[in-house]
């Protein structure tokens, strides 16, 4: 590592705070627009009134609607804490005072502070290509460098994503998740709201990582931003997101719809940081399809919330085309993670390689579930799955729930389980070079965690071995 | 030098281990400047002594007393133990999968000065400690002991002890796994760290190593004892006979 790496590292590190005073903060908002709390026709259809939304896409929320209220409560995972959301006391659409600004200078006061405290534009200084920053229901602010506009790069807020460039929109939404999906995606389709709009034109590289960063600020407040990337034909693109929300006694509910799409030879990494205080419900459904000799990457840091459940999903539906999805969940006190990885190959010569670590502590609990489907005809394909669990304490559970759906003979599939335990023998090495137990523990921790934290741009790898430090601290071993 | 004080001293020392006693009464004192080495057989309590020396949890000291430089070390833990100047080369050391050498070692070295390590200062230091010990400058990105030989593993052992400088090394079972040429790399390293102001116990089962790391004294121990102690003739001895004459003498001097 060069000298001024580390400074910088340094530096970064000194920005944080504990997440109580660095996340944990809300602002006393008046909101200019706020549904009633619970889901109806009559909501559905103030919020694409506000948005001055084209029918289409009106008929599809009506439609999604519809498909939500008839598709019955997931009867998997953790149906104990999915019952403990109360559908009728959220509001589902929030709009702060204020409109969508491309000038941090015009954005209000209070979320100004709100991101300035998050360190946003001065990530964005450092090394972002551009910024959307979403506060509850709305992109408050957007910006990109100019030569990426000029390259014809798009990276919008989804809503003036489908206002500036409607006929890509109506081509792509819904193509990958489709909103009978499921529950939770049906529920996102009918009052999504903010989310990116991302759009690379053929053989363009976007050679600095595009970022999105998501901030719940009221209570009983839901968030449903929809997100659609599309890289064309030979291009390249890395967008980052990153999510936090303050501490509130009563719960809150994320739902995101992801749809990701790289056609031929394209190549897109989606990176992931969500760390949501530890009453957020995480519904998401992530999803995205490689055409031919494409390759798509999720690399997705779980941590905070209640309840996660989310199975990052790779199509690869042309031939040659390539799939990796490397995940980390971090369950504490009273969590469940249950997250997993799915792939699907529905191509010859596709190959796919799935890493996914978890650590529990205290009580906390992570469930690995996943997928690995090869269709008839995806002759020499190659399915790699790693699960690596680390339990932290007696009380900590992991579990894992992999299937294999292989219907072609011509297939290599690996997979591999381990489940570990911080050992004593380990900590007692450790201590005996002079580290305490709990830098001895979080050390071995961050280990752990290296293949991960390794794929992350350094501001997040510093901010993620933070975060786990904080997550770490008071841990009986 | 018979003046001197005591620069780690231990009294008495008796071990339980799952409820059984390993170690019984074990005394020895041991100047600055001086080289000495514990021998005995397979399951002679060294390494139990070793451990709980050092503070391992699971190696109870049910009596005795543990001094390095005047402090008492008995109340301490292993950490505590280690920042006030104790080390152990460890038998078996310990993998830590995802930390690499130098991050480990610059922590640690950080937890003893209470500060941060300058990065350019702890470089030099690595890069030249780890050429003294011929390990290649790869091992520093590698992640601890992971995948490591056995040779590989005792000398970045040794390369612990000379970064993190101890008044106190104890080395245990250091020599085995090592082929000779490894043998001697390690034991220059050792000899390099050795200096007036500070003190080395060996504990070994055998005595090729002493060939090359000189002890003043020897001592024998059996059945959780010492039972033998003088200069480094009797390791010499040992080589040549065995531990069975010790076991003899022993039981010749109890009357059976």
């Amino acid at each position: 590592m060069s000298e001024s790496l580390d400074k910088q590292k340094k530096d970064l590190s000194q920005l944080n705070n504990d997440y109580a005073t660095k996340y944990g903060f809300h602002d006393p908002v008046d909101y200019f627009h706020r549904g009633a709390k619970g889901l109806s026709h009559e909501l559905v259809e103030m919020i694409s009134r506000l948005k001055n939304e084209p029918q289409w896409m009106s008929d599809i929320r009506h439609r999604a609607l519809d498909v939500y209220l008839s598709k019955p409560m997931p009867q998997w995972a953790n149906t104990k804490m999915l019952s403990e959301i109360d559908y009728n006391d959220i509001y589902y659409f929030m709009k702060p005072v204020g409109e969508n600004s491309t000038d941090w200078n015009d954005v209000p006061e209070y979320i100004k502070k709100t991101f300035d405290r998050l360190g946003i534009p001065e990530a964005e200084q450092k090394f972002l290509g551009g910024v959307t920053a979403q506060y509850e229901s709305e992109v408050v602010y957007h910006s990109m460098k100019e030569d990426l506009q000029k390259q014809g790069i798009i990276f919008l807020g989804m809503d003036d994503g489908l206002r500036e460039h409607e006929d890509i929109v109506k081509k792509f939404f819904g193509t990958v998740i489709p909103m009978t999906d499921n529950k939770f995606a049906a529920l996102n389709t009918c009052v999504w709201s903010g989310g990116s709009f991302i759009y690379v034109p053929p053989g363009i590289e976007v050679k600095v990582p595009l970022q999105a960063y998501f901030r719940i600020n009221a209570e009983n407040m839901g968030q449903f931003e929809r997100t659609l990337i599309i890289a064309d034909k030979g291009s390249r693109v890395h967008y980052i997101e990153g999510c936090t929300a303050p501490v509130y006694s009563t719960d809150s509910l994320h739902s995101a719809v992801v749809e990701v799409i790289a056609l031929e030879d394209a190549y897109i990494r989606y990176t992931t940081i969500q760390n949501w205080s530890h009453n957020i419900f995480n519904l998401v459904t992530k999803r995205a399809t490689a055409y031919k000799n494409a390759t798509i990457e999720w690399v997705d840091g779980n941590l905070g919330s209640r309840l996660s459940m989310k199975y990052p999903c790779i199509q690869l539906v042309g031939e040659g085309a390539k799939g990796e999805i490397l995940s980390v969940a971090f369950a504490g006190q009273d969590q469940h993670q249950d997250t997993g990885a799915k792939v699907i190959h529905a191509a010859p010569n596709t190959s796919s390689r799935v890493t996914s670590k978890s650590i529990s502590k205290d009580n906390g609990r992570a469930s690995y579930r996943g997928l690995a489907k090869v269709h008839k005809h995806a002759v020499n394909s190659k399915i790699s799955v790693e699960c690596d669990a680390l339990l932290i304490g007696k009380n900590a559970r992991s579990d894992t729930y992999p299937t294999m759906e292989i219907d072609c003979e011509q297939v290599r599939v690996e997979h591999e389980a381990r489940v570990s335990k911080v050992a004593e023998e380990q900590l007692y090495y450790l201590t005996s070079r002079g580290l305490t137990e709990d830098d001895a523990r979080l050390l071995i921790v961050n280990g752990f965690m290296e293949p991960f934290t390794k794929e992350l741009p350094l501001e997040y790898a510093v901010e993620l071995n933070r975060l786990i430090e904080l997550e770490m601290e008071g841990s009986v071993g | 030098m018979t003046d001197k004080k005591a620069l780690f001293e231990f009294k008495d020392i008796h071990v339980r281990v799952e409820g059984k006693e390993v170690v019984s009464g074990v005394s020895l004192s041991i100047k600055a400047g001086e080289t000495h080495a514990i021998m005995g057989p397979n399951g002679s309590g060294k390494s139990s002594l070793s451990n709980a020396l050092m503070g391992h949890p699971a190696y109870e000291i049910t009596r005795g007393e543990i001094y390095l430089d005047g402090n008492n070390l008995l109340e301490m833990r292993a950490d505590e133990r280690s920042r006030a100047g104790l080390f152990l080369a460890f038998q078996y050391p310990l993998a830590i999968p995802g930390v690499t050498v130098a991050n480990f070692l610059r922590t640690a070295l950080q937890a003893h000065r209470g500060k941060e390590a300058d990065m350019s200062d702890f470089r030099k230091l690595l890069k030249s400690e780890m050429k003294a010990l011929s390990i290649d400058e790869v091992f520093a990105t590698r992640y601890l002991n992971d995948g490591f030989s056995g040779g590989e593993k005792k000398r970045i052992e040794i390369l612990q002890m000379a970064i993190l400088n101890p008044k106190m090394a104890v080395l245990d079972e250091t020599d085995s796994g090592l082929d000779i040429d490894a043998l001697k790399t390690v034991s220059t390293g050792i000899n390099r760290y050795h200096n007036d102001a500070n003190a080395i116990l060996l504990v070994t089962h055998y005595q090729r190593m002493l060939n090359y790391v000189k002890p003043d004294f020897v001592h024998v121990m059996m059945s959780g004892k010492i039972v033998k102690s003088g200069g480094p003739e009797i390791a010499l001895k040992l080589e040549d006979l065995g531990y069975e004459w010790v076991e003899e003498e022993v039981n010749h001097r109890a009357g059976v």
